[in-house]
């Protein structure tokens, strides 16, 4: 190792961002734009989606034909860096207990491939404790976040139905595309078993919008998990937000630069943030007016966790002591079978935009039902881009129906199976729900006093475990997937089969990658890191604009909700800068 | 922006694209170790997956060119040329299994060892191995092995390898130009969707409701 060097950066920023996905992009959005200096910290690669590219490959463009590997674990096409564990960068957990973390690691974070489902919270998902008595209310209401909701809408753009309901509210949506063949067997067999079916919610531009990012209409492909590198048509903090700020010559990105610490001084402010470079590895220290933290959840609990002072003993914002606490994900089960009725179907392009065209948002009063949360239904199936796993285990398949008049032996090899391969090919079907787990106190991550990372970091311990709460919602889902199967005459061939033993196969917490809470916001400064303009109690510079200020995170994916946040931080900050109260 | 307008800066957007990114050429230079294998890489590939790629790529072959050979019979067998489209082998099939194996060592085993059954059980039977078998010996050690649930219990092992062999066979081939085309696989382009195609609709007696119809972006036929 070289001599080890302590680098401060000369330049004095307004703002210093750890994090560039949903929150950290929409902040420095926001703040460059108001002509605020900005500085980017960024734990993994730099990435330009104009540049690194994997929309409109065709399979064999990938030696392992799209299969995943540990550095791309969703699959070779896939646009995030990043994976489920990293190398030298361990994470523990309490014995009896699980947990998940996926961590990206790139310019834009996880949005660069995620669902782009962006579903706005109602006015019941910010009050649940007045309803159900559990959990706790959020310090603001939808009627808070609405105008926001609204101005993300219009500013990055976003196709859904005016539907008139009561907690999944309408807001300024462009047009949804046609539902698929399969999408209308669904709706049906959904609609017959009482399950509400409409447009799905996405931010992608089915019609070209109004905007200074150069971003053009969807021309369906899709492969939204590759980012759309060619017309921009889909939310990714990189293509909408940081590329389009940057050209106010208002922000530096720091790259390969893995956060360490949020630096206070003795009044007990935050003056800036120290990172290593993966670069040099060197240590560097830089200087803001306002330090925001967003850089996930877990990792923002982390950070502050790890940034203790003589002013903040217990970790910086958390003199309550509930950094880290009621860390929660979305539920999720799914199950997926054939369709029968799709066999030998016409081929066509049905590839649409990324992601499902029609869903199921929450339909039933949970007053009525042995579990308090409700979830969403999203849907899949069709004809999509042959990849690696194409039709395994056929053998277990095409024994058991009549391909083109001949009933055949299961397995088989010859012309005689590539008419099964393409006879079933398009017929698969599937459905997961994604639901509202309540955040408890006991559900947390917390600093490992043992272990470091290879940063000399230290890192997080997670204790987290699932409540008869979500196994009783995980089970009422696969009743209803089923029924929904049953309806259209689908057989299921895999996830029917679970039971209590495996808690209705519900997913582990973590693995649906919907994290938040850790860093609460709430109006009693005893039981919260934040007020409610996402701001700590303790240290009135350092904001937090990711899924960590989050109370509860409803039955809703959960990005919009940043998005909106984060804007709404944002204004705060540059109104209270213009007042000189930071 | 105009529709057309904007499908057109798509078009051109494909088409100029850079393809390889930075990283690996600098590495090149940085070396001076640029050998014939190195990958040229078509899609994104970030620092570590360069390193990686190298990696697998600088790797000796894990077959044997006996086993290759076996493989190449078995994929043909499994895929063999027909009025649709060509073979398994024609498709490069036997490439894409000595790549996927160093990417995924679970499948070593398995195939190696499913190989070294398949010709132990030729030994016995026919005194040659799979590979120099005639066509009809082959073909009847196939039958012993290609359909799990008739093969015999002395037979499960060969089962589950063919079977293996069988799903690595498909992915290889319907993932490369030959069998994307015989599948008809008709996406990865720039398109309009405007929904289920008429004909289609008829013969599954389905219809997009007046309030699909009214709400829905459509796009008119003569377009694209």
């Amino acid at each position: 190792m070289g001599d080890l060097q302590l680098k401060k950066q000369p330049k004095k920023y307004d703002a210093v961002i750890v994090g560039s996905g949903a929150g950290g992009g929409m902040a420095a959005y926001m703040l460059a734009n108001a002509g605020l200096k900005v500085c980017i910290i960024e734990a993994g690669y730099m990435y330009d989606p104009q540049k690194n590219i994997t929309q409109l490959k065709n399979p064999w463009d990938s030696p392992r034909r799209g299969a995943s590997t540990k550095l791309r674990p969703f699959g070779d096409f896939d646009a995030c860096y990043g994976g489920w564990s990293l190398e030298g960068e361990p994470f523990t957990k309490e014995t009896g207990t699980d947990w998940a973390w996926w961590r990206a690691r790139m310019l834009g974070g996880r949005t660069n491939h995620w669902g782009r489902i962006s579903l706005r919270f109602g006015p019941k998902d910010f009050k649940r404790k007045s309803i159900d008595g559990l959990g706790d209310d959020w310090p603001i209401g939808y009627e808070d976040v609405k105008p926001y909701y609204d101005k993300v809408d219009k500013l990055i753009g976003i196709f859904g139905t005016n539907e008139g309901l009561e907690n999944d509210p309408d807001g300024f949506f462009l047009k949804p595309p046609k539902p698929r063949l399969h999408e209308l067997f669904i709706k049906n067999a959904a609609t017959q078993a009482g399950v509400k079916v409409i447009p799905s919610r996405l931010s992608i531009l089915t019609e070209p919008i109004k905007n200074d990012a150069g971003r053009g209409a969807c021309f369906f492909c899709g492969q939204c998990n590759r980012n759309c590198s060619m017309a921009k048509a889909d939310f990714s903090s990189p293509n909408a937000l940081i590329y389009p700020a940057m050209k106010t010559g208002n922000i530096d990105v720091v790259a390969n630069a893995m956060a360490r610490e949020v630096l206070t001084n003795n009044e007990g402010l935050a003056t800036g943030v120290s990172y290593i470079s993966k670069e040099d590895m060197m240590e560097y220290q830089v200087e803001g007016k306002v330090v925001i933290v967003a850089a996930s959840a877990c990792e923002s609990a982390r950070l502050l966790l790890n940034s203790k002072s003589q002013r903040h003993p217990n970790g910086l914002a958390n003199s309550s002591d509930v950094v880290g606490k009621y860390l929660h994900d979305s539920t999720g089960a799914a199950l997926g079978g054939i369709l029968p009725q799709l066999f030998d179907r016409k081929r066509y392009n049905e590839d649409g935009v990324g992601g499902m065209h029609i869903y199921s948002p929450w339909w039933l009063d949970n007053k009525k039902l042995d579990f308090p949360r409700g979830y969403h239904v999203e849907y899949w199936g069709g004809q999509s881009q042959p990849s690696y796993g194409f039709s395994w285990g056929i053998e277990n398949l095409n024994g058991k129906y009549v391909v083109k008049g001949k009933q055949k032996e299961g397995g088989g090899y010859g012309a005689s199976l590539k008419e099964d391969y393409r006879y079933f090919y398009g017929c698969g079907v599937g459905m997961a729900g994604r639901g509202e787990a309540i955040p408890i106190e006991s559900n947390n991550c917390s600093i490992d006093p043992n272990v470091v990372d290879k940063f000399g970091i230290p890192v997080l311990k997670f204790n987290v475990k699932w409540t008869e709460h979500e196994i009783k919602q995980a089970k009422h889902m696969k009743e209803t997937f089923k029924e929904v199967m049953h309806n259209m005459g689908a057989v299921i061939t895999w996830g029917g089969d679970d039971d209590e033993k495996n808690q209705w196969g519900l997913a582990k917490p973590g693995e649906i990658i919907h994290e938040a809470g850790t860093v609460r916001m709430g109006n009693d400064a005893k039981k919260s890191a934040l007020n409610k303009w996402s701001q700590a109690h303790d240290c009135k510079n350092l904001f937090c604009v990711d899924g960590g200020q989050f109370v509860s995170q409803a039955d809703k994916n959960i990005t919009w909700t940043i998005l909106a946040l984060s804007m709404r931080a944002s204004e705060y900050i540059i109104d209270e800068m213009k007042k000189q109260n930071l | 922006m105009d529709r057309r307008k904007s499908l057109k800066l798509i078009f051109t957007g494909a088409v100029a694209a850079p393809i390889a990114i930075a990283g690996c050429k600098t590495d090149d230079k940085k070396t001076g170790t640029a050998k014939t294998d190195d990958p040229t890489f078509n899609l994104d590939r970030n620092p570590d997956e360069v390193k990686y790629e190298k990696g697998l790529l600088a790797q000796e072959k894990f077959f044997t060119d006996h086993e290759l050979a076996t493989i190449t019979i078995l994929a043909d067998i499994i895929i063999p040329k027909d009025d649709v489209s060509g073979s398994a082998s024609e498709a490069k099939v036997p490439a894409f299994i000595e790549f996927i194996v160093k990417d995924m060592p679970n499948h070593q085993v398995p195939m190696k060892g499913g190989l070294r059954w398949l010709d132990i059980q030729c030994l016995k039977r026919y005194e040659k191995t799979f590979k120099d078998c005639n066509q009809q010996q082959q073909i009847e050690l196939v039958d012993m092995i290609a359909y799990p649930k008739k093969a015999k219990p002395e037979m499960s092992q060969g089962a589950i390898f063919f079977s293996l062999m069988r799903d690595l066979t498909a992915s290889g081939f319907y993932t490369s130009e030959i069998g994307v085309k015989d599948l008809g696989y008709a996406g990865n382009k720039v398109n309009q969707w405007n929904g289920v195609p008429h004909e289609v609709l008829q013969q599954y007696k389905m219809a997009y409701t007046e309030k699909e119809l009214k709400e829905c972006v459509s796009f008119k036929k003569t377009d694209g």
